[in-house]
């Protein structure tokens, strides 16, 4: 094969969103993943139309019982539907994940991208800041931040959503200081391209694949931490259900034998911060190009 | 071709040369590390040369001579710390942010390692296609997409090479990707450090006719940075020979070769093989002994001294300038008229062997160190 031709003629005329997209679904486990993400966001817009009982019907007659044909997921200690409770738990779980996790990526990242860049001493003040933050213990820092606030659900998020931006700041300098110095990044602007420019085009996308992880692991971490704020009374009041709430409520339950108050909650958790684990990963792989020809040629295969 | 891709500054050939870039004491020093440490890495040292519209400019020394950051500081890929840069009569030192972006449409660069040196996360249609946008040049879907088929078709690669990703390529073929988008910009200088070293041997004479080719049509002006005499043997019009962060022999090709006047020069031609086993006994070798002294404390008088096989007791105390040499110079006479032609400057060397006598003085010890020297 001569050097100045093509393995072969290419028939890609797709734009590289489609390819990006035709990659993440050729993945199995990332495909399933995005079903049960999808499964679950139905849930949650149409929670009212599916759960079968309201999630204050409470029947105190039918207190702490196991699942059966009426009840699939049981009742708890106020005889409410635990499976109603689920389904509109995910409203507020998935919602106070989504927008903490995307408050922390979105300051973290841009942090992170102008520390590591940057260097010197704009480097140093941003980081000692998130030094700061880290330094507190995450649970007590957002109670502090709602304590200021006032306590209440926008509230709870915007606190989890400063209280996670360091660790995704951390995350981005870590790798864009090692990004910066690729010789790519000096070919670009040997061509004058701005700062702005080598960061959005090139650095940010190179930095990619750290943020996708860290921010599925976040979204697992802002659910729980909800979890916590909520059972501390600064997060979702009740009679609201939220899954890290009905979690903990259900813990006193527990050596009474009511496991299935506990198990749902903790299975709805389980599955969320699985399903966002397969699509990240899978979207981590799609969008390198190197990974992406692996998965294609894998297809091709199969 | 209905547009040559380097034709924005008028037609090759008329202004050849004439200056096109001129360095005058050049100086690039780096903090030595520590916060404390107030010593500074002397990496370019007060370097001079002036390169011609259209020559190919060869800059040869051992790693960590200087040679690549003089590349990189002449393009303000790396900010000197003094010194004086004119590139066809602007001042680079002097230009704003905005005006320095705009400039480098037309100096570009060359890299060595065509793996590092292509963004993984582009289609190769994207990478070539950077500099027309930064420079909105040839926009519109399908003028772009014309101009990058062009681009690539120039150096070699099919037009549908735009759609795929720098992995899909051999190192040769990125090579020649690096080459496309150096040239999008349609620039007169290209800095090319090291352009083949990371290449197989097979690859190296391509990539060569490829830049030999594209600097006949385009009117391209080279600095072409290598680390042996070998590599520029045959593209370079003219040769500086580097070491420690100063140039210490600068010459025409042919005179270089014939008759090398620095000892560092000939010990370097000395390592270069000869592919005939009779004449590849017999030559004479100039061992090199020791390793090149940190650039964070050269040694005094002449930087070479440490290694020459020629040194005496002068060497210690004074530090010899780049002067003329050759036939004519050894009673120390007028320097030649030079005029606008940086050609036309002559033989140079810093080497004290060269000064007001001009005539080596060879010391009996260290003969006979070279003679007791392994031979090869």
């Amino acid at each position: 094969m001569s050097d100045t031709t093509l393995q072969q003629p290419s028939t890609r005329s797709r734009s590289r969103g489609a390819e990006t997209w035709s990659a993440l679904l050729s993945n199995k486990l990332a495909a399933a993943g995005l079903v049960v993400l999808v499964l679950l966001v139905l849930a949650a817009v149409f929670a009212d139309v599916i759960a079968p009982y309201g999630y204050t019907d409470s029947d105190l007659t039918r207190r702490l019982q196991p699942p059966s044909a009426s009840y699939w997921f049981g009742t708890d200690e106020l005889g409410r539907d635990v499976l109603s409770r689920v389904i509109h738990g995910a409203r507020v779980s998935l919602q106070v994940g989504a927008v903490a996790v995307g408050i922390s990526l979105v300051l973290g990242t841009t942090i992170g991208l102008v520390a590591g860049y940057r260097g010197g001493w704009i480097d140093a003040v941003l980081m000692r800041a998130m030094d700061i933050l880290f330094s507190f213990p995450v649970v007590l820092l957002a109670i502090a931040i709602v304590a200021v606030l006032s306590p209440s659900l926008v509230n709870t998020m915007i606190a989890i959503g400063i209280v996670f931006t360091p660790i995704f700041a951390r995350v981005v300098r870590g790798s864009v200081l090692s990004v910066r110095e690729e010789v790519y990044v000096r070919a670009a602007r040997s061509l004058g391209a701005s700062d702005l420019r080598i960061l959005g085009r090139h650095v940010l996308p190179n930095v990619a694949a750290p943020i996708i992880v860290q921010t599925s692991l976040s979204l697992a971490f802002a659910i729980l931490t909800e979890a916590a704020l909520s059972y501390l009374g600064i997060g979702v009041q009740p009679p609201r259900p939220a899954w890290g709430l009905m979690l903990l409520d259900a813990q006193g339950f527990i050596p009474t034998g009511a496991w299935w108050m506990s198990i749902f909650p903790g299975l709805a958790i389980f599955l969320t911060v699985m399903a966002l684990n397969l699509v990240g990963d899978g979207l981590r792989d799609a969008l390198d190009p190197r990974q992406r020809s692996v998965i294609q040629a894998r297809g091709a295969e199969a | 071709m209905s547009s040559s891709p380097a034709g924005g500054s008028g037609a090759p050939g008329e202004r050849v040369g004439e200056p096109l870039v001129e360095v005058e004491d050049l100086e690039v020093h780096f903090p030595a590390g520590g916060r404390r440490d107030r010593r500074v890495v002397r990496a370019v040292d007060g370097v001079s040369f002036t390169l011609a519209r259209g020559e190919t400019f060869g800059l040869v020394g051992e790693s960590g001579c200087g040679k690549s950051t003089t590349g990189l500081a002449l393009l303000r890929l790396v900010e000197p710390t003094a010194g004086r840069v004119h590139f066809d009569g602007t001042d680079v030192r002097g230009l704003s942010r905005r005006d320095l972006r705009a400039w480098r449409r037309r100096a570009g660069m060359i890299f060595q390692d065509p793996y590092a040196s292509l963004d993984p996360r582009l289609p190769v249609g994207e990478i070539v296609g950077e500099a027309l946008d930064i420079h909105d040049l040839h926009q519109g879907k399908q003028a772009r997409r014309a101009r990058i088929a062009e681009l690539l078709e120039r150096v070699g690669l099919a037009a549908a090479a735009a759609d795929r990703y720098p992995h899909e390529f051999s190192g040769g073929q990125r090579q020649r990707v690096g080459i496309a988008r150096a040239l999008a910009g349609e620039p007169d200088f290209l800095v090319c450090d090291e352009p083949i070293a990371a290449l197989d041997v097979s690859i190296q004479a391509q990539v060569m006719n490829l830049l030999a080719e594209l600097q006949r049509d385009l009117g391209l002006t080279y600095l072409f940075i290598a680390h042996d005499l070998a590599a520029v043997q045959h593209v370079s019009d003219r040769i500086a020979v580097m070491y420690l962060g100063r140039i210490v022999e600068l010459a025409d090709r042919a005179t270089l070769y014939r008759s090398p006047q620095h000892p560092y020069t000939r010990a370097l031609l000395s390592a270069i093989p000869v592919p005939d086993p009779v004449r590849e006994r017999q030559r004479e070798r100039v061992p090199l002994v020791g390793d090149v002294p940190t650039p964070l404390d050269p040694p005094s008088g002449c930087r070479f001294r440490t290694r020459c096989p020629e040194v005496f007791e002068a060497c210690g105390r004074v530090d010899p300038v780049l002067q003329p040499v050759g036939p004519g110079r050894e009673g120390g006479g007028a320097l030649p008229d030079v005029g606008s032609d940086p050609r036309a400057q002559g033989h140079l060397a810093a080497c004290l062997l060269h000064g007001e006598t001009g005539r080596p003085v060879e010391r009996s010890d260290h003969r006979d160190a070279r003679e007791a020297a392994p031979a090869g």
